[in-house]
């Protein structure tokens, strides 16, 4: 998908708008892909977000940080081209923890889109093969500009 | 024969102390900057406005994940101190050992947030509710409020598996 100059020019704008978001820059998001109502959005391992000091375990919280921003992208770069989306419900499910040290990164993408609300689905995955660590599904909500609507 | 009550500064002086220890043990709890506040056994968390918790800087407003996360560090922290309130008073834990001691903490299984506001660029409250705590799994919701206690922005519940006793 580098090779898509289309593809390139939707994750340079992107990866633009991310950058602008205060709290993925605090939790260090990178986005990997967008197109097509799909997103990969991946985080580092920092201490600081350590949730079980026993094991060093990441705090679910900033999973959920990640999976919603990945989700949000997913549902802004669907082929309708809706402009505005903000989070309805998130719902996540916690596989396994997440091994210490490893990058984490989120997938999500739209199942289904409607003129109000997306629905998406999400895994995120640590650098082991195999399970998730976690999967989420979300409604947005979307909306769409004013011309579109006729 | 009754021993007289201990002084009230001894009693919240321990108290305070293994709220404390039970916070200050989570590292992503200080990345939020979340702190408690306690009267006798019930908590109110507490999310202080900082800059790095905008998810949309044109409206401004926080950011969903930073909101959940909050939620469910408040759940987490409730489920904890609960088990650690009774064997604090029990006098199964010794306090001054309950300091130094890294928690065992509640595992999350499954966490549904339901926003129903958009969070505002000031400070957040919550407070979580334990339905249900059994040996193994926990049932909690948690909601959260900004300037309006009637008018919650954000509510959740999640199920959590309890630590090994």
């Amino acid at each position: 998908m580098e090779t898509d100059p289309q593809m390139a020019a939707l994750l340079a704008r992107a990866r633009q708008f991310l950058a602008m978001i205060p709290l993925g820059q605090a939790l260090a998001f990178r986005l990997d892909q967008i197109g097509g109502g799909r997103a990969v959005i991946s985080m580092p391992w920092d201490e600081r977000l350590i949730g079980d000091p026993r094991t060093g375990v990441i705090h679910g919280g900033a999973i959920s940080a990640l999976m919603d921003t990945c989700c949000g992208a997913a549902a802004i770069s669907h082929p309708e081209g809706p402009e505005m989306t903000a989070t309805l419900d998130l719902r996540i499910d916690y596989m396994r923890p997440a091994a210490a040290r490893q990058r984490i990164t989120a997938t999500a993408e739209v199942f289904r889109m409607t003129r109000s609300v997306a629905f998406l689905r999400a895994t995120a995955c640590d650098e082991q093969e195999g399970q998730p660590v976690a999967t989420a599904t979300a409604a947005f909500t979307v909306d769409f500009p004013k011309e579109d609507r006729t | 024969m009754t021993r007289p009550p201990e002084p009230v500064q001894v009693v919240k002086q321990r108290r305070d102390a293994a709220l404390r220890a039970l916070v200050s043990g989570v590292p992503y709890i200080g990345f939020l900057g979340v702190r408690f506040e306690r009267l006798g056994d019930e908590l109110t968390a507490v999310l202080p406005f900082q800059d790095k918790l905008i998810g949309n800087p044109l409206l401004p407003a926080l950011h969903g994940g930073a909101t959940s996360a909050f939620l469910e560090v408040t759940a987490i922290v409730e489920l904890a101190w609960a088990t650690l309130w009774a064997d604090l008073e029990a006098g199964r834990i010794d306090p001054d050992i309950a300091e130094t001691m890294l928690p065992r903490l509640p595992k999350t299984i499954d966490f549904t947030v339901d926003f129903l506001r958009t969070g505002l660029p000031r400070d957040a409250y919550a407070r979580a509710r334990v339905n249900r705590s059994g040996r193994r799994y926990a049932s909690v919701q948690v909601e959260g409020w900004q300037d309006n206690r009637a008018r919650p922005f954000i509510q959740a519940t999640g199920h959590f598996l309890m630590p090994d006793a």
